[in-house]
């Protein structure tokens, strides 16, 4: 298993480093001067050369270049340049919001997505299966902000059940779970209605299998075939679109934070940019990345954990 | 054609996406108000009356507003995506086609771009960039390349090897003409059905780009933008935000309900899953 870990590990270095290059590459293309574009068309040059200094950026692109990934090998992701702040200390700020949002939006995904599509699958071209796949369909067509403001009208302002507001105190469990309601909502439903799909076309493509009926002739009571030896099969395809979906969901919670106003990694990178803060939307993107990496790293360990032949291979 | 007429879905969303499309085109003749003059007499009107959906904080026609925002979501779809399908798709078959490590390493800069969240590279670039139309489809373009580039790769791979491939070769045909008579066509489908359904995705990220504030800039009405103005008053004008939320969830779903539908009829395998 060890092996495998750091086998995995070693594969997604290339992988990340070509990521931060082409992160320090989208930064630098900016057209202007990020010097100028922080103080303004009427500094003087001597200011302008003064923090050009400050930020590294009258030095050779290469040394640039070998800096950025020197301290992002050390996990330094650089201090924001208009809060003069390190940007470690603002993201692990918000972080918990973030990953409280997104577990609770992937398990909203799971619950609902895999029973669903599982149930589709065995009902196939029935009612019930037209109308999981007319739903899913809806589901994966709202655009996060669009889903997120319909419900907050009807939850928080209509019906007046949960708070609009969703800036929550972490140290008190009910208020967190409270406020993280509408927000997990949103974006999980989204999610379920992709597992939904995945999980329906590999049930379907798994019910057919000889092992499944041998299981059933030798008098395996049905529904213990459909999940153990059904899902565990139909499983892969369900991993790797959790999986893919975790990239989707990091995208997607940046508009949920705003309809919710909530905090986290979303509002920071909007913020980011509107201030046109470029060593932080450059150390958000790198954490972004190494999320991202962490995220297929735990995919590629569940292959490993639902099928054992991968292991080996 | 015959796929859309069998295929129920297929033919409910290809109905839904003209409609839209027709009142876009058709905007200038049929919405009952100018989209932009202000009027702030007639400000935050309820639905109903003169303003069959409502007026917004300055006092513009929602309805009106929506034809015309129209216009925008599906241009800035249809460009991008159709800019997505000519670079990736040449990307992809040609890297299949040549084959060999300048193939890896063309598939590895793809699985880089693919491996960043698509709003977030498309928010990124725009803000780098400017909020402008161009710009909007260049970012928009910019998420979809990879995708295509895979779609277009895998087959190419298989299908260089084939006979019809090598005949063409051994006449003395150019690997251009080669690609683009013999190979193209046979992939042709599936880049169409991934055509439409990229292009719901395309409404999703424009739209939500206009949210965020970074879209084509005010006082032209998108889809987006009418939400993001609706969001800051949605205690006083619930419909400023409910209707043109409603108008981008029919074009997504029209554009994933055709391109579901196409996927299932364009794909034996796949009939009824």
């Amino acid at each position: 298993m060890i092996v495998y870990i750091a086998r995995r590990l070693l594969a997604a270095l290339p992988t990340l480093w070509a990521v931060l290059t082409l992160v320090f590459v989208l930064v630098r293309i900016v057209p202007g001067d990020p010097a100028i574009a922080i103080l303004g068309d009427r500094a003087t040059p001597a200011a302008v050369a003064a923090l050009q200094a400050k930020l590294g950026l009258d030095r050779p692109i290469w040394a640039q270049y070998v800096d950025f990934m020197a301290q992002s090998a050390q996990g330094d992701f650089g201090t924001s340049m208009v809060t003069n702040r390190p940007i470690l200390a603002d993201v692990s700020a918000v972080i918990p919001h973030t990953i409280d949002l997104t577990i609770a939006a992937m398990l909203i995904g799971i619950i609902v997505g895999v029973p669903a599509g599982v149930w589709a699958a065995l009902h196939r071209n029935r009612w019930i299966d037209v109308l999981a796949r007319l739903v899913s369909l809806v589901g994966l067509s709202f655009p996060v902000f669009v889903s997120g403001i319909f419900l907050l009208l009807a939850f928080a302002l209509h019906w007046r059940i949960f708070p609009v507001i969703g800036n929550a105190n972490l140290s008190d469990p009910g208020d967190r779970l409270l406020k993280l309601v509408l927000p997990a909502a949103t974006l999980g439903l989204v999610m379920a209605a992709y597992i939904t799909r995945v999980t329906r076309s590999a049930m379907l493509g798994v019910l057919g299998e000889d092992y499944m009926r041998t299981a059933r002739a030798k008098g395996v009571p049905w529904r213990r075939v459909v999940w153990r030896h059904g899902l565990r099969n139909a499983g892969m395809p369900v991993v790797t679109v959790v999986g893919l979906y975790v990239g989707i969901l990091i995208g997607n919670s940046v508009l949920t934070e705003i309809v919710f106003n909530r905090p986290g990694l979303g509002k920071i990178i909007v913020g980011a940019l509107n201030q046109r803060d470029y060593t932080m939307l450059q150390g958000l993107m790198v954490i972004y990345c190494f999320l991202i990496v962490v995220v297929n790293l735990i995919t590629d360990l569940t292959y490993g954990f639902i099928d054992p032949r991968v292991k080996q291979a | 054609m015959k796929a859309l007429l069998r295929n129920p879905t297929t033919l409910a969303g290809a109905l839904l996406c003209l409609l839209i499309a027709a009142g876009a085109v058709l905007a200038p003749w049929i919405a009952p108000h100018d989209p932009i003059e202000q009027s702030i007499l007639e400000r935050l009107q309820p639905p109903g009356g003169d303003f069959l959906l409502g007026s917004d904080v300055f006092g513009r026609d929602v309805l009106s507003r929506i034809l015309w925002g129209a216009r925008i979501s599906l241009v800035v779809a249809v460009v991008s995506i159709a800019l997505a399908i000519l670079v990736g798709g040449a990307i992809g078959m040609v890297s299949g086609y040549i084959g060999g490590r300048t193939d890896m390493l063309i598939m590895q800069v793809m699985d880089v771009l693919l491996s960043f969240p698509s709003l977030i590279l498309g928010l990124i670039v725009v803000a780098l960039l400017g909020a402008e139309m161009g710009n909007l489809i260049f970012a928009i373009a910019l998420t979809a390349v990879a995708p295509f580039a895979r779609i277009a790769r895998a087959p190419v791979l298989s299908l260089k090897e084939r006979a019809f491939v090598e005949a063409g070769r051994a006449l003395g045909f150019s690997h251009l003409r080669i690609l683009v008579v013999h190979i193209l066509p046979n992939i042709l489908d599936e880049i169409l059905v991934m055509g439409s359904l990229w292009m719901a995705t395309a409404v999703r990220t424009e739209a939500s780009l206009s949210f965020i504030g970074l879209g084509v800039k005010p006082p032209t009405a998108t889809w987006g933008g009418m939400m993001r103005e609706g969001f800051e008053a949605i205690l006083d004008a619930p419909w400023l935000s409910v209707f043109p939320g409603i108008a981008i969830l029919m074009l997504v779903l029209g554009l994933n309900m055709v391109g579901d539908g196409l996927r299932d009829a364009t794909d034996p395998k796949l009939t009824g899953t």
